[in-house]
């Protein structure tokens, strides 16, 4: 990451430490979104997890960097086609079924996981960057 | 066809934020076609109904009491073409309005939102999910009347917020009870039930809990101090939808549901909300006379015509609760026909003080004609809609032996039109301009004239609705369902 050296965020220690861990947060939170969907709540925490891991990318390296990595307009759209999504696997419930890997089993989680990853970091920015004034985040 | 009340307003809720940024015209564009198709469907359900008594629609294909259900009847259907109807007009209405906005996509995706929970809370067969929807919408109004970001807007917006969440709070802790009662959510099941376990001290404390839930939901007095900030804070359609619709679904609907087809109507409850009714009738439209702003006066004046609803349904006999059901479509039509006045007259006058406001109905007919329309029949004058609820309900007193209600109701009658005549004549007809309609030089376009007329026509033709078919069949088959009481959903 070739933002380390600038002076903006935190200090050098808790850049690189985010550095080595930012890709194992994320691979955790798809993990616990796959792995723990039958059970109560899976899709939910998998996404809290992965709105974490943008978090720690803002609080330790700044606004700039975290949005520049997604976008919000990204994040905008992305969590009205995952709710579309859902809706269409509500409506038609059987047309998934025929090919493996969009069946309902795979595709609700990973809507349920980038509504709610994207809505928590979306509310994350909002308490961040409005507060201060900054009319052009969104 | 059930489910497609609810498919539509979320897809366009979900499809308003992809495209409606960047394309800007597409948020006010999808949200009145889908407001459009929902309320075609509302008259494709009516057919149904005619064959079917209720219709039904499982989650999953789970039958009812363990599976989720979605249960249209008399009731849901009257007011789901009440409430779409309207909406689809204040949808057409916002399509010019919201240009003085930025972000309009927010307040597509919001107003969608609002209608889905709305409706929801028409056809929910489960309790838990009326309270689902029910915060649905309310939370999309919350961020709806402070729309505008302006201190005063916020400030409504806050207040609405910390009332209406004491109200779910007290609703779903009185769900949450009945729950660990009976054991279902089911509201027909749970209706069932209720009857076989004899009286209980729980049920009447759930009742109360109820009661101030949906009350504050609904306005009535004691529990209406968020109202006219809300509603007069909030933008002119939104504000429309939130007396049109809002507090009659969320408030005056739900109550009815639950009390009269789940915990039945005890004497108490009725005494409670027939004091809640006069309270709110008489002190709504004794504050009403102090008002200088426009919509502060008509969000008042809505209060007092919430009491008179709800003064119908503590009433109970057949041609009571008929009252307060044709009362409530009358209101619902022509206070959103006064707020999207008020809103026209603020687009064109710049200022929503009545001291300022001169001479409507010169500089702009269209609003000025109809504002006199929708007054006069809130005023409860005779040929039209207004009159004639009115009239039913106080005949109602008389004949279930109330004559002091029907005495009230009568005197709040003339109060209305008083202090409406003392607002409106000089702001319609009064020629001395200190500020004059034209000082923002901003004209209403068609698309905001036109759901203005439609709404107009609607409160001259609504005392129609007592003509025996349609409209007499669909009130009957709406009063029904209340007098049935506890056989809901079969």
């Amino acid at each position: 990451m070739k933002y380390i050296r600038e002076d903006k965020g935190m200090t050098l220690i808790v850049k690189s430490v985010t550095r080595l861990t930012l890709g194992f947060i994320l691979l955790y939170g798809i993990y616990i979104t796959l792995n723990g969907h039958a059970g109560p709540g899976g899709g939910f925490a998998g996404g809290v997890i992965v709105a974490l891991s943008f978090v720690h990318i803002m609080l330790a390296f700044g606004k700039e960097v975290a949005l520049k990595r997604l976008r919000a307009w990204l994040l905008r759209v992305s969590i009205g086609i995952a709710a579309l999504i859902f809706l269409y696997v509500a409506v038609i419930r059987s047309s998934f079924v025929s090919c493996p890997v969009f069946s309902t089993e795979v595709i609700i989680p990973l809507c349920e996981m980038v509504i709610v990853g994207g809505g928590l970091f979306a509310i994350f920015i909002a308490l961040v960057l409005l507060s201060k004034g900054d009319k052009d985040a969104e | 066809m059930i489910s497609l009340l609810l498919i539509i307003p979320l897809s366009s809720a979900f499809l308003i934020p992809i495209i409606g940024k960047r394309i800007k015209w597409t948020g006010g564009a999808i949200s009145s076609l889908a407001a459009f198709a929902l309320a075609a469907n509302s008259f494709v359900i009516i057919s149904n109904l005619m064959k079917y008594k209720t219709l039904l629609y499982k989650f999953g294909a789970f039958p009812p009491p363990a599976g989720i259900s979605l249960i249209v009847d008399g009731l849901s259907v009257f007011l789901l073409i009440t409430v779409n109807v309207v909406a689809f007009l204040i949808a057409l209405f916002s399509m010019d309005y919201m240009k003085q906005y930025t972000d309009r996509w927010k307040f597509y995706t919001l107003f969608m939102f609002m209608l889905a929970g709305v409706n929801g809370v028409l056809i929910a067969g489960d309790i838990f999910n009326l309270y689902v929807f029910l915060e649905v919408a309310a939370i999309a109004g919350y961020f709806l009347v402070g729309f505008g970001v302006r201190d005063e807007e916020l400030e409504a917006a806050f207040k609405y917020a910390v009332m209406g969440s004491v109200a779910s709070i007290f609703i779903l802790l009185g769900i949450g009870l009945l729950y660990s009662y009976t054991s279902t959510l089911n509201m027909a099941e749970m209706a069932r039930i209720l009857p076989q376990t004899g009286t209980s001290s729980l049920v009447t404390f759930v009742s109360v809990l109820f009661l101030m839930g949906f009350g504050l939901k609904a306005a009535l007095v004691p529990f209406h101090s968020w109202l006219p900030y809300a509603h007069s804070q909030a933008p002119a359609p939104i504000s429309a939808m939130l007396s049109g619709v809002s507090i009659k679904v969320l408030g005056i609907y739900a109550l009815a549901r639950i009390f009269f087809n789940v915990l039945g109507m005890t004497p108490a409850v009725c005494f409670i909300l027939i004091a809640l009714a006069v309270l709110s009738m008489v002190a709504g439209s004794i504050m009403a006379f102090g008002q200088s702003d426009i919509k502060r006066l008509f969000a008042y004046s809505s209060i007092s015509q919430i009491g008179y609803i709800a003064l119908g349904l503590g009433i109970g006999t057949p041609l009571a609760i008929s009252g307060a059901l044709f009362h409530l479509f009358n209101h619902s039509i022509f206070k959103s026909l006064l707020f999207l006045n008020s809103g026209s007259i603020e687009y064109a006058a710049g200022t929503r003080d009545l001291n300022r406001i001169r001479n409507v109905i010169r500089e702009d007919p269209v609003t000025g004609y109809t504002n006199l329309i929708g007054s006069l029949s809130i005023c409860g004058v005779p040929p039209l809609g207004g009159f004639w609820s009115k009239l039913i309900i106080i005949l109602a007193c008389i004949q279930a032996n109330h004559p002091i209600l029907a005495f009230v109701a009568a005197v709040v009658s003339m109060l209305t039109l008083a202090y409406y005549f003392k607002a409106l004549t000089p702001a319609l007809f009064g020629t001395h301009a200190t500020a004059g309609i034209k000082a923002s030089g901003r004209k209403i376009s068609f698309a905001m004239a036109a759901p203005m007329v439609i709404l107009a026509i609607l409160v001259v033709i609504s005392g129609m609705m007592l003509l025996p078919n349609p409209g007499r069949e669909l009130l009957k088959g709406a009063a029904n369902v209340l007098q049935n009481g506890r056989n809901y959903g079969k």
